[in-house]
């Protein structure tokens, strides 16, 4: 790629930072090029969120027919699968499966509300008051 | 206390935080020539390990290689330490180094750093940055991949160190404790050279290397009957991000390595790893052009086949193209 076909398409990165491409300048040598961004890079970032989004439209639906707890909402929000909450809140999968039931959130301990609510960066009024 | 320790903007962290840690001891080896001889140039397809739920393929070796690799080489002798469920010791265990006046290569995960673009910050762990100081309860930070240098807070940095899931760093730290007088660069330079090309050539498992890549898109071409097109189009989505998302300098660190050659060109005074790095340039701009056809039928979740087959054309014709490309570079190392 040639220095000036560096992409500088604003996008993700936009006001943060700019991102470092190798790209050759007018003596055919590589040099590092800061980079604003690439359409590409933009369509397929924004297609992963657009699907972690459906996770958490779905977890919601599911806590509004009272088969989910709000903790269902909070581990798509944070991009967690059982198994990486489970590690988080140091707890086996079994339990935090439990938990993701209505019936399970209602037995836990306001220690474990607060285990929970310390992972997902939120205080134990904001889970246990959580409505989709 | 901030040392005087230069931020360096980086293709790739593993290699930047590196190349910045030997400057600061006063030996100037760019990110390239690092990635070179640590033989960082790869291709494998990973069905069975899966991030986010979707096969992995990936343009490097795994994490941690690169950098064992070209240490090893270059005769550098490096501290490594990890902290198994003590984040308490791990963080006295890096100030007491910062104390000693030596930055720290540590490694972490993104989806704690507070400085990341939000729309980067995955669960993953595998992010390499240096720590260069501190003061009261904040750590001075040169991440690569960073235009600037950044901070975190002490209870930040705690989190980033003990990050959760695949490949957690468990407050993993290194630092040079040695490195040797005279190097013996052409060498290390044959050696990264020569596994590279092994590696892409002649792995008897058909997952791996040019294999890997003829492999694969016998595989994409299925992916929109298969997957349907919702999957299909987040699996293509997961390559491009394997080649373009933060940290590879550009179509699948592909780049990286022209430039690697250009200065091997110079290092061996041998014009003809100049021509090759010609030849890996093109390799490098049908990755892009893979890259934005790959995003284009992504973009509509199409499950039109003819997508999926245009870039699985495009591969089979890059995989030619390295296979290539490697044969006449080991013939360089004879």
């Amino acid at each position: 790629m040639e220095k000036d076909k560096v992409p500088q398409d604003e996008g993700i990165t936009e006001g943060i930072t700019r991102e470092v491409q190798y790209a050759i300048n007018k003596k055919g040598k590589y040099e590092k090029v800061l980079s604003k961004g690439w359409e590409p890079k933009n369509i397929v970032n924004d297609l992963a969120w657009k699907d972690i989004q459906e996770d958490i439209d779905f977890a919601d639906e599911k806590i509004k027919s009272g088969k989910a707890s709000p903790i269902m909402h909070y581990m798509a929000k944070n991009l967690m699968n059982i198994t990486l909450l489970a590690d988080y809140v140091e707890l086996p999968k079994w339990k935090v499966k439990k938990h993701l039931k209505p019936k399970g959130f209602k037995k836990l301990k306001q220690e474990q509300l607060e285990n929970y609510a310390k992972v997902f960066g939120i205080s134990v009024d904001e889970l246990l008051n959580f409505k989709p | 206390m901030k040392l005087d320790f230069e931020h360096i903007p980086a293709g790739h962290c593993e290699n930047g935080v590196i190349s910045s840690l030997l400057k600061y001891h006063g030996l100037n080896l760019s990110e390239a020539m690092i990635f070179g001889i640590g033989s960082g140039y790869f291709f494998a397809y990973m069905p069975f390990v899966k991030l986010n739920g979707i096969p992995i393929a990936s343009f490097r070796p795994v994490p941690g290689m690169i950098f064992a690799k070209a240490a090893k080489r270059l005769g550098i002798k490096m501290k490594k330490q990890t902290f198994r469920k003590q984040p308490k010791r791990a963080m006295a265990e890096l100030d007491k180094v910062l104390e000693k006046k030596l930055p720290v290569g540590i490694q972490g995960g993104v989806y704690h750093l507070s400085y990341f673009p939000p729309a980067y910050r995955f669960h993953f762990n595998a992010h390499n940055m240096t720590v260069y100081g501190k003061e009261d309860n904040t750590y001075f930070i040169s991440d690569p991949v960073m235009e600037y240098a950044t901070t975190l807070t002490a209870e930040e940095l705690k989190k980033v160190r003990f990050a959760k899931g695949p490949l957690s760093p468990n407050g993993k730290m290194y630092y040079p404790i040695n490195i040797p007088e005279e190097i013996d660069l052409k060498s290390a330079i044959y050696k990264g050279i020569k596994q590279t090309a092994d590696w892409m050539l002649t792995i008897p498992v058909p997952l791996f290397g040019v294999k890997g890549i003829r492999y694969l898109s016998k595989r994409v071409r299925k992916w929109p009957e298969k997957l349907g097109p919702k999957r299909a189009a987040a699996y293509l989505a997961q390559m491009v991000r394997m080649l373009e998302e933060i940290g590879t300098g550009g179509a699948g660190f592909r780049f990286i390595y022209a430039a690697f050659l250009q200065e091997v060109a110079e290092v061996m005074q041998d014009d003809r790893y100049n021509e090759l790095s010609k030849e890996m340039t093109k390799i490098g701009d049908k990755w892009r052009n893979f890259s934005s056809q790959a995003a284009q039928t992504c973009k509509g979740r199409s499950s039109d086949p003819d997508g999926y087959n245009t870039v699985a054309n495009l591969m089979l014709e890059i995989a030619d193209d390295e296979e290539r490309f490697f044969i006449e570079l080991k013939k360089l190392i004879k």
